[in-house]
């Protein structure tokens, strides 16, 4: 809406008004974390996942009040300097200075202690898994112009269709290829609903995700909660380490020590990308997605289009719901998804509706979400659910736009009469 | 006024009413084909994961009829005892009703009345959810919220209710469903203003304020408003913050209903009656033709959005003021999902809502007693209402399963992402 037009050059009042908000923070920042240090007091971060690592680096020692003024000394310089020259890009704004502010609170955090970074990377990612493969599906579905809120819905009944799928037949891989195949299933429901019915999309993904939570719980307190060794309890995939590349420093122990449903992610956000914007299909899917009409006259089957995209957008999403318990747990519990799929929403409108974008902000949702764990872990005397907003308030800030400018396929949400 | 006018006037008056009469059957028909079409499915759900069904179909070969009667028993078994749950008997009431003028004691009579007035002590928070979602329908505005909206009033209100003490009934209890009032609006404006200063979407926005409300209120519940002992509760509220009840205990039934049907009047006399109503309505039904007429949208968003929380909080303090008295963890499991539904459901009017949400308590009060007598889980509740969305939000599949043919208005009800 304001963000529509972004005038070239920023008005001075609202520089000034940005400018001293940066100020403030710089201010918060101090009065909240300097207080509680002491001279000479340092901050380790390790930088190993395993001693047993081929190259072991030095853990990262930093003196915690040098650190402190350090960072409070950039966000006060950036606005300042935003307030005299402005800052053109309001990403590499926010994400300067959240960055410093985020490092501050780590630095202050640790103060005395030590945390190992490289976990809690790794965790972040992991994290970052099932919320990236929903945004994936969004994005995939929304190319095509169809809004799916039932993300959630999906995620929730292919979590309960793997395991007990894998907990039944002792494999995971058939647990797997069941959750994707009833994520496709419920996709297929919704694009038949909104294709076919012209059902609003946004009601039709709700539906789903009343459903889906009725369905799931009903199932789980009618049978699994009764037989849970024989229906809900299926193991979980296995770490596998990708040989030598494990073994680089800092990147091998975060991207290439995980499990099977997190390459599959990583994959899929780079296919994705080169079948969006490198084949046909990709061109044809966006013509869909921003000119239906257009595309329709150039003999593009538009509802063909929009089923498949919604389709193989619910086989990620289901991928996304098997993570949840084949992925992570090995075990279904009702409402286990706590609002991912619309982190996921979240994400895919942060990364502005592009495979890599979504895949990006993903991992600051995962960091956001693993921050929090840790904290609790360090003891940080902030209560563990005031801590646990983080993912959510991050979210709402992030859809305000103020961080970067999204904008939407042109028809998206709107069914297609011919 | 010459004759010939008078005469046509007359004859066409009758017409214009049986077509409005006609009209309004037609709108009652899609909902209630919905109700009955989501209850047959759930009956196939009840029956598909019924042991006794089971076993007839393990029989099959021995006993082919034999799994007609066991479907037919469990469906009934099930649906039976949700209606006995929610309405109770018929017989037990013109006993009760029989004893009392004999006897004058009350007792049966209370005790046949108590599963429908628990009935209407359940639909009592949905009125107002049901409210709540309907306003936003009426302003083109999504509100998922109305769950995290609900806590925060219930919230709210049982802080207004255990801090305040020594004061009258007539301020303390104002007091109090004030306090629970303003605690939603505020949970809804804030997507509301997101919505209109940065069109932020509102169904994102307010499914992060319920998340943001659940672990607000862990932290409340656990210490700041946490009442001395082990569990994570609020003390009571003062009995001068209660909503009075009607009947002695166990019966829960209390001024909260009458209240809710008050407000539905006032929303709908707002909406349909006043100025800002019809502005609100007209941004709904085409925010870019609003805007042309000089209407402020992103006003009306916020607006519509305080006033949607503010409903969904008063949800939440007739729950705490007149059944619950204090709050727990978990307090408002489904009232958010369950509000669309009614909002779908009762067309966005008020009368529907109301109608809608009699019918919410009915199932609801009802369906705990059949997880009790039949074993059912409670979930089931949902999947009905899942397919009840599904119907009513697309009368297409209705009428392609009954094979109606009428043409029917359809609203927009919200649009896609920032727009």
């Amino acid at each position: 809406m304001t963000a529509e037009n972004f005038p070239s050059k920023i008005p001075s009042g609202k520089r000034i008004a940005t400018g001293i908000a940066l100020l403030v923070i710089g201010l918060l920042m101090s009065l909240f974390f300097l207080p509680g240090t002491e001279t000479g007091q340092t901050a380790t971060f390790g930088l190993n996942l395993s001693s047993s690592a081929a190259i072991l680096l030095p853990d990262m020692t930093l003196p915690v009040q040098a650190s402190l003024y350090v960072l409070v000394l950039i966000v006060v310089f950036m606005g300042a300097f935003h307030m005299a020259r402005g800052i053109r890009s309001p990403g590499a704004l926010f994400g300067i200075v959240a960055f410093c502010f985020v490092a501050a609170f780590l630095i202050w955090a640790t103060r005395g202690r030590s945390l190992s970074l490289i976990g809690m990377l790794t965790s972040s990612l992991v994290r970052a898994t099932p919320i990236a493969l929903a945004a994936l599906c969004g994005v995939i579905s929304e190319r095509a112009a169809v809004v799916n809120i039932g993300i959630e819905g999906i995620m929730l009944i292919a979590a309960e269709a793997s395991v007990v799928t894998a907990s039944l037949s002792d494999s995971l891989y058939l647990g797997l290829l069941v959750g994707i195949l009833s994520g496709a299933l419920v996709a297929a429901f919704h694009a038949w609903l909104v294709i076919r019915f012209k059902v609003d999309q946004i009601v039709s993904g709700v539906a789903i995700n009343i459903f889906a939570t009725g369905a799931t719980s009903f199932l789980s307190s009618k049978y699994l909660q009764h037989q849970s060794d024989l229906l809900n309890n299926s193991g979980t995939f296995p770490i596998i380490s990708i040989p030598l590349l494990s073994k680089i420093p800092i990147i091998g122990p975060i991207f290439f020590e995980n499990n099977l449903i997190v390459y599959l992610m990583m994959i899929i956000v780079i296919v994705m990308h080169i079948v969006l914007y490198y084949t046909p299909w990709g061109l044809r899917t966006r013509a869909v997605g921003e000119h239906p009409k257009a595309a329709d006259t150039l003999g593009i089957n538009v509802y063909f289009m929009r089923y498949v995209n919604v389709i193989i957008g619910g086989m990620i999403a289901g991928l996304g719901g098997a993570y949840f318990t084949l992925g992570s747990v090995g075990r279904f519990d009702e409402v286990m998804t706590a609002g991912k799929g619309f982190i996921g929403l979240a994400a895919m409108i942060f990364g502005n509706w592009n495979p890599l974008g979504a895949f990006t902000s993903s991992l600051i949702f995962g960091f956001a979400d693993s921050l929090q764990v840790k904290m609790q872990i360090l003891k940080v005397p902030i209560p563990s659910s005031i801590l646990g907003m983080a993912p959510y308030i991050v979210t709402m800030i992030v859809l305000t736009g103020l961080v970067g400018k999204a904008t939407p396929p042109a028809a998206d949400g709107q069914p297609y009469e011919k | 006024m010459s004759a010939k006018e008078k005469t046509e006037k007359t004859e066409t008056r009758p017409k214009s009413e049986k077509n409005r009469s006609q009209a309004f059957w037609q709108s009652l028909l899609v909902p209630l084909l919905a109700v009955f079409t989501g209850l047959v499915i759930g009956g196939i759900v009840i029956a598909a994961t019924d042991k006794g069904v089971a076993a007839a179909f393990v029989n099959f070969s021995a006993n082919p009829l034999g799994i007609f009667p066991a479907i037919w028993k469990a469906v009934i078994t099930a649906y039976g005892a949700l209606f006995y749950g929610s309405l109770g008997s018929p017989r037990e009431l013109i006993e009760g009703f029989r004893v009392y003028q004999t006897s004058g004691d009350k007792a049966l009579l209370l005790k046949a009345i108590y599963p429908f007035t628990e009935s209407l002590v359940t639909a009592t928070p949905y009125i107002f959810a049901g409210l709540a979602v309907a306003v936003g329908f009426r302003c083109g505005l999504f509100n998922i919220g109305a769950e995290g909206q609900f806590f925060m009033g219930a919230l709210g209100s049982a802080f207004v209710g255990y801090s305040l003490i020594g004061l009258p009934w007539f301020i303390h209890l104002p007091l109090a469903i004030l306090g629970g009032a303003v605690a939603g609006a505020l949970w809804g404006a804030i997507p509301g203003y997101l919505k209109a200063k940065f069109g932020a979407h509102e169904v994102v926005n307010t499914i992060m304020m319920n998340w943001i409300a659940f672990r607000l209120s862990d932290w409340l519940l656990t210490g700041p408003m946490k009442a001395s002992g082990f569990r994570p509760v609020t003390p009571n509220i003062q009995p001068a913050a209660e909503l009075p009840r009607f009947f002695p205990d166990p019966l829960r039934f209390n001024w909260g209903f009458v209240l809710a049907l008050v407000v539905a009047w006032l929303v709908y006399w707002f909406l349909f009656k006043t100025t800002l109503g019809f502005e609100i309505r007209a941004v709904g039904a085409n925010p870019d033709g609003a805007k042309y007429a000089g209407m402020s949208v992103t006003r009306n968003f916020v607006l519509v959005m305080t006033l949607s929380g503010a409903l969904a909080g008063l949800a939440g303090a007739s729950q705490v003021l007149g059944v619950d008295h204090w709050v727990g963890q978990g307090f408002s499991a489904g009232y958010g999902f369950d509000s669309i539904a009614l909002a779908l459901l009762g067309k966005s009017h008020p009368v529907g809502v109301v109608l809608a949400a009699l019918l919410f308590g009915v199932l609801r009060s009802g369906a705990t007693r059949m997880q009790s007598l039949a074993g059912i889980p409670i979930d089931i509740i949902s999947i009905i209402q899942g397919l009840v969305i599904i119907f009513v939000a697309a009368p297409a599949i209705i009428r392609w399963i009954y094979r109606i043919r009428v043409s029917e208005q359809e609203t927009i009800l919200t649009r896609g992402w920032g727009k």
